[in-house]
């Protein structure tokens, strides 16, 4: 028998111990959802009395029986597709050169700090840069163009960011073998890198495009419309989108307007789940691709 | 032989292809002198076996204080297996590395020297033609995440091969002594595989773009004795074809498998020479000290 006099085990209080930190942990988890569910809950009792196809797709009017929301539906997809279809090459671009050509040394990582800072600036700044540089300097006025590019500018980092971690995981056996068997770099890079980095570049996308389709600030400084009577169809035409009804609606004064504005709420939520579920889908795909 | 060879590293491409890496400038500048092209010529006129892999006053720094290798010169013959001995940290993968210019791939490195393959100064040619003449498996398996199939096939239809496919996959797994065992799921995840198993198609893998050389770095050091085994015989069969360069930190393994041995020490190249003759009668202390396990 080995002589353990000097260890003072204590597994009651340890086991103890480790049941306290559990329990906390579990009620900060709990403490987060109740918010949250409290919120939901919350939105969708004063607005879904109002969801109605006449709200979804009929105009904003000044009355609250009257009014939809269609227009914003559509605006908010273009944003969308405005900012998926720029971030998506240039911030996967950007990532593919700083992690697989860039030299390491005093340029990479002055780009690698500002891409860092630059996930840092409050959206407003982004606003003001878009009124600045898309509406005036470049004279798209206050069009789904130039908002569509402002937000693209700020969930930019994002994508980068998301993609260079992506990169970052692959083991660096795959570039040595694939290189080894006479690849050239370009051949590494879309035969392998990109299939593999591609679940965790698609996540990146996801969470930005979730991120430009709430934002208002940048919106209302680019002069987004309020309340539009037709439905935009060209890159430069004036637009809304749902975030700006929101904001509107609960400008308002009386109760209805408070419960419109829950409905669009509604709306906007329904529009992220989509878009988490296609991430999650897309993803599953993908990595059932690569395993196959 | 070095003009007859000379198509072997590189295409036609090579000769106004400037190295690409502040590492190489150096060996550039180094190359006026033909030392290493002249000693193959004169050790073939003498009947020995000619020399695949010559390499000159070879010198690696990573970054400004790591001095990996240190004034190495050595020859690597065609159709032999050269075992590289050492203890841990000698520079075995460096010097290895440096065959195919994998070394390059890591920041802040520098390369001194020369390293000639069939003749031709590899670090004056395009990295991307001289690795495909190169094969190598690495220390850990590293299949490419799809099926068995694709991780075969990849390497030779990025280098444009035009032949029967499904042929140069069985034949490759043959060679590389996994044909039996997946035969029947050529289609599935590589990723399926036992890591022995994976060790195998690495190799495979390494054989379908139908290299010269073959360079390999502890293949066998995550594979269990059987699997060990069975690579060894690999080894054995594909050394009439090709000329095999392998790392090891087996005794027994080195002394199984190779003709010829180069123990490496701190960065330098203590002794070489025939296996046997490493092992049984070694000229320098140091190496009886290593290959009677008195050190390392
Ligand atoms: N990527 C790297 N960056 C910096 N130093 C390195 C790097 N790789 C190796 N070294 C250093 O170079 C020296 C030689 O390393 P190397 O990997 O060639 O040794 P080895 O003989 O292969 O060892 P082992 O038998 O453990 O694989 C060691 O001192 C090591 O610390
Ligand atoms: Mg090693």
């Amino acid at each position: 028998m080995k002589d353990h006099s000097a260890f003072h085990p204590q597994l009651d209080k340890r086991r103890r111990y480790g049941t306290l930190i559990a329990g906390l942990l579990f009620a900060a988890t709990m403490l987060g959802l109740l918010v949250l569910a409290t919120l939901i809950v919350d939105v969708v009792t004063t607005g879904s009395g109002w969801l109605s196809e006449q709200f979804l797709t009929g105009y904003p009017t000044a009355r609250p029986e009257t009014s939809g929301i269609w227009p914003a539906i559509v605006g908010s997809l273009y944003l969308m597709l405005i900012v998926a279809a720029t971030t998506v090459p240039l911030g996967v671009g950007t990532a593919l050169y700083l992690e697989e050509y860039a030299d390491e040394g005093g340029l990479k990582r002055i780009i690698q700090l500002n891409i860092t800072n630059l996930a840092g600036v409050p959206s407003v700044v982004y606003g003001i840069l878009g009124l600045g540089v898309f509406v005036y300097l470049f004279d798209m006025g206050s069009s789904l163009l130039a908002a569509g590019l402002t937000l693209s500018l700020l969930v930019l980092p994002i994508v980068v960011i998301s993609a260079q971690e992506a990169l970052r995981s692959i083991p660096q056996g795959v570039r040595e073998s694939a290189f080894a068997l006479g690849a050239t770099r370009s051949q590494v890079i879309w035969h392998h890198l990109i299939p593999m980095a591609l679940p965790g570049i698609m996540t990146g996308v996801i969470l930005s495009l979730s991120r430009a389709v709430g934002e208002t600030a940048p919106l209302v400084l680019v002069g987004a419309s309020l309340a539009i009577n037709f439905t935009p169809a060209h890159l430069l035409d004036d637009f809304t989108a749902l975030p700006m009804l929101v904001f509107q609606w609960t400008e308002e004064p009386g109760a209805s307007f408070q419960e419109l504005a829950a409905a669009a709420i509604i709306v906007l939520m329904a529009f992220l789940l989509l878009m988490n579920l296609s991430a999650i889908l897309l993803r599953n795909h993908f990595e059932d691709q690569l395993a196959g | 032989m070095a003009s007859a060879d000379s198509s072997n590293v590189g295409s036609s491409t090579q000769a106004n292809t400037a190295p690409s890496t502040n590492s190489t400038a150096d060996a550039q500048q180094a190359d006026a002198t033909p030392t290493a092209a002249g000693r193959a010529g004169d050790a073939a006129s003498e009947g020995e076996a000619e020399t695949k892999i010559a390499v000159s006053n070879l010198n690696f720094w990573y970054g400004d204080d790591t001095h990996a290798l240190q004034d190495i010169t050595m020859d690597v013959k065609a159709n032999r297996v050269t075992a590289l001995i050492g203890p841990s940290g000698c520079g075995k993968s460096t010097l290895i590395r440096c065959f195919n210019r994998m070394n390059e791939l890591i920041p802040n490195t520098t390369l001194e020297g020369r390293v000639h393959v069939n003749g031709q100064n590899i670090y004056q040619a395009d990295p991307v033609a001289v690795r495909r003449h190169i094969g190598m498996v690495f220390q850990k398996p590293n299949p490419f995440p799809k099926t068995i199939y694709k991780n075969v096939i990849w390497g030779a239809r990025i280098n444009g091969y035009t032949g029967d496919e499904d042929a140069l996959v069985e034949r490759c797994l043959r060679q590389a002594a996994l044909w039996d065992e997946v035969k029947d799921s050529l289609h599935g995840s590589a990723y399926n595989l036992s890591g022995g198993q994976q060790q195998r198609l690495c190799i495979a893998r390494a054989l379908a773009v139908e290299p010269d050389i073959l360079l390999m770095d502890e293949p066998t050091s995550a594979l269990d004795p059987v699997a060990t085994g069975k690579f060894e015989d690999t080894i054995s069969e594909l050394r009439s074809e090709y000329t095999i360069v392998v790392v090891t930190h087996s005794m027994q393994q080195a002394s199984r498998v190779s003709d010829e041995t180069v123990f490496l020490y701190m960065g330098r190249l203590i002794e070489m020479g025939a296996t046997e003759q490493v092992f049984t009668r070694p000229q320098k202390e140091r190496t009886e000290a290593y290959v009677t396990g008195r050190f390392g």
